[in-house]
């Protein structure tokens, strides 16, 4: 008796999984939809809202030229240039001040204070020093993926039960097994959650950095369909954008569930 | 740590001399005194048990011993015939193993920090594992792991390092009644193969008197020693024939008298303090 009943609250659990993915491939379906028919009908203004279907047709135009692809690897490229020089000094520097207090004290009023500077207004600064070549793009995505990380690292190592440390001393592990044994894998799925935030802000940067200062790029590319206002073009590179974030999203889910097998579902 | 060096123990032969040697031990934490005139001498592959009331200094002088901890005042010395070997390894209080590795690294961590050869590494550590009935459960992390069986690879752990003193807090008392007896009974069984020198923290009266060759009672804060118990009964030990006999009876009733005043004036002080 009662293991059917356990059967069937399976069931339901199952079936309430497949009406949740659903009803997620409904929602911006149905969107689509109501917009084009909006469009068709003319409730709205085409010329700042133009059809999906004139959009997808622009896609597949930009798609065949080659350009699509060209400006979204470049923005790929420098995002990726971008995410390890910012979050490789985040981690080492996160670790370090985790584990040594002194190392703290002398950093944490640095990154409190540089911290809450917008970004986006650091970008003048970044040109006037890596003037309008690829150092200033790097750098902008640098930068916002240094401070989630670091801060992420940070409480990642703070947070791991001081047990685990007075083992490895117990075991005499040296500095470089704490940090390689204990420390960064105790810390991993915080600074996982950091390098999200980090990228995720890293995209809206390259974004601006490449409105103002590149020929190139998805940025570059949404700023050109402005000023020629070709507002179909506009929107395949918001699209393009949207687009990348979330499959970066779905690829770091991915990652993290590969690296950290340790965390329970 | 003051660990003065042993130049005056050349005439004395090494397996003769005991394993630990504590004099006149003092320990502070600020205003509080943790722990007061405590000497004793363990000798080597003694099973000495130390029980006594919450908050009495026990952990923190298992942690001294670790090398955890430093000493307000005192000494003590502890014997290390073999370089190659580590002088102690501590089996904590409560979930200890690395959560993010498997069972098999986590039991082979001792041996991998010495950089132990991975031939050696792979005999020990099968050996500890099938001692400890983990090794279907090698490749298995600790979160698919019950809580009976995450002691068991800590103990597997600290057995693995090979450590001429074995430092054991309280490992079993998060564990359900079954599972602590069969545990208690697993690590006899292991520790009659090796005979290791082992310094058991616990608060069960009934487990200081199954597993111990000695026991030290202390006293409520400030953990000072408050009695030395012997335990002369024959091993391998059962425990339901310990239960049956009278010898096991009476010495867990000398002993628990001794510990009650401690524990009442502990709950004494704490009621104090609260109000």
């Amino acid at each position: 008796m009662s293991v059917q009943t356990i059967a069937a609250g399976q069931r339901a659990a199952m079936s309430a999984r497949a009406r949740d993915r659903l009803l997620n491939v409904i929602s911006p379906l149905a969107l689509l939809l109501l917009w084009e028919l909006c469009a068709r009908f003319h409730f709205i203004d085409t010329r700042f809202f133009p059809a999906p279907s004139s959009v997808f047709a622009t896609l597949i135009e930009m798609l065949r030229s080659g350009d699509l692809l060209a400006h979204t690897a470049i923005s790929l490229q420098r995002l990726a240039y971008g995410t390890i020089v910012g979050a490789l000094p985040a981690l080492i520097l996160g670790i370090a001040m985790g584990l040594n207090r002194p190392i703290r004290a002398l950093f944490d009023p640095l990154i409190a204070a540089t911290y809450p500077v917008p970004k986006s207004a650091i970008l003048p600064l970044a040109l006037l020093i890596f003037g309008l070549g690829e150092g200033s793009k790097i750098f902008m995505v640098a930068i916002g993926v240094f401070f989630p990380m670091v801060i992420n690292t940070t409480t990642g190592v703070l947070g791991i039960s001081k047990i685990y440390l007075d083992v490895g001393r117990n075991y005499k592990a040296s500095r470089w097994n704490t940090f390689w044994t204990i420390a960064l894998p105790g810390a991993l799925p915080v600074i996982v959650t950091g390098l999200k935030l980090g990228i995720g802000i890293g995209l809206v940067l390259i974004a601006v950095a490449e409105m103002v200062g590149a020929r190139s790029g998805l940025g570059y590319l949404i700023w050109s369909a402005w000023s020629t206002f070709a507002v179909e073009e506009m929107y395949v590179g918001l699209f393009a954008i949207a687009i990348i974030g979330f499959l970066i999203t779905l690829g770091l889910n991915e990652l993290e569930r590969v690296i950290i097998p340790w965390k329970p579902e | 740590m003051t660990r003065p060096p042993a130049e005056n123990d050349a005439a004395e032969p090494l397996s003769r001399r005991p394993a630990i040697r504590i004099h006149d031990l003092r320990k502070d934490f600020g205003e509080l005194v943790a722990i007061d005139r405590i000497s004793l001498e363990i000798a080597r592959g003694e099973f000495f048990m130390i029980v006594g009331p919450s908050g009495c200094g026990k952990t923190t002088l298992l942690r001294i011993l670790a090398g955890l901890e430093t000493i307000t005042s005192g000494a003590i010395d502890i014997a290390t015939p073999s370089s190659q070997r580590p002088a102690n390894s501590m089996i904590f209080q409560g979930d200890s193993i690395f959560p993010w590795m498997t069972v098999w690294s986590n039991a082979a961590y001792g041996l991998k920090m010495r950089g132990a050869s991975s031939a050696i590494i792979k005999e020990v550590v099968g050996h500890y594992l099938a001692c400890t009935g983990l090794t279907r459960f090698a490749a298995y992390y600790p979160h698919q792991l019950s809580g009976g069986m995450r002691q068991r690879v800590a103990i597997a752990r600290a057995f693995a390092n090979d450590p001429e003193i074995l430092l054991m807090d309280e490992p079993f008392s998060a564990l359900d009644a079954q599972n602590r007896l069969l545990l208690q009974e697993e690590l006899l069984r292991i520790w009659e193969e090796h005979k290791k020198t082992v310094v058991f923290i616990t608060h069960s009266v009934d487990e200081a008197v199954f597993l111990g060759d000695r026991i030290m009672v202390m006293t409520a804060q400030p953990g000072r020693a408050k009695a030395f118990v012997p335990v002369p009964l024959a091993r391998p030990r059962n425990i339901m024939e310990l239960q049956k006999s009278a010898e096991y009876g009476e010495l867990i009733a000398n002993i628990w008298a001794s510990l009650r005043d401690e524990v009442q004036r502990a709950r004494r002080r704490e009621q104090e303090m609260t109000s």
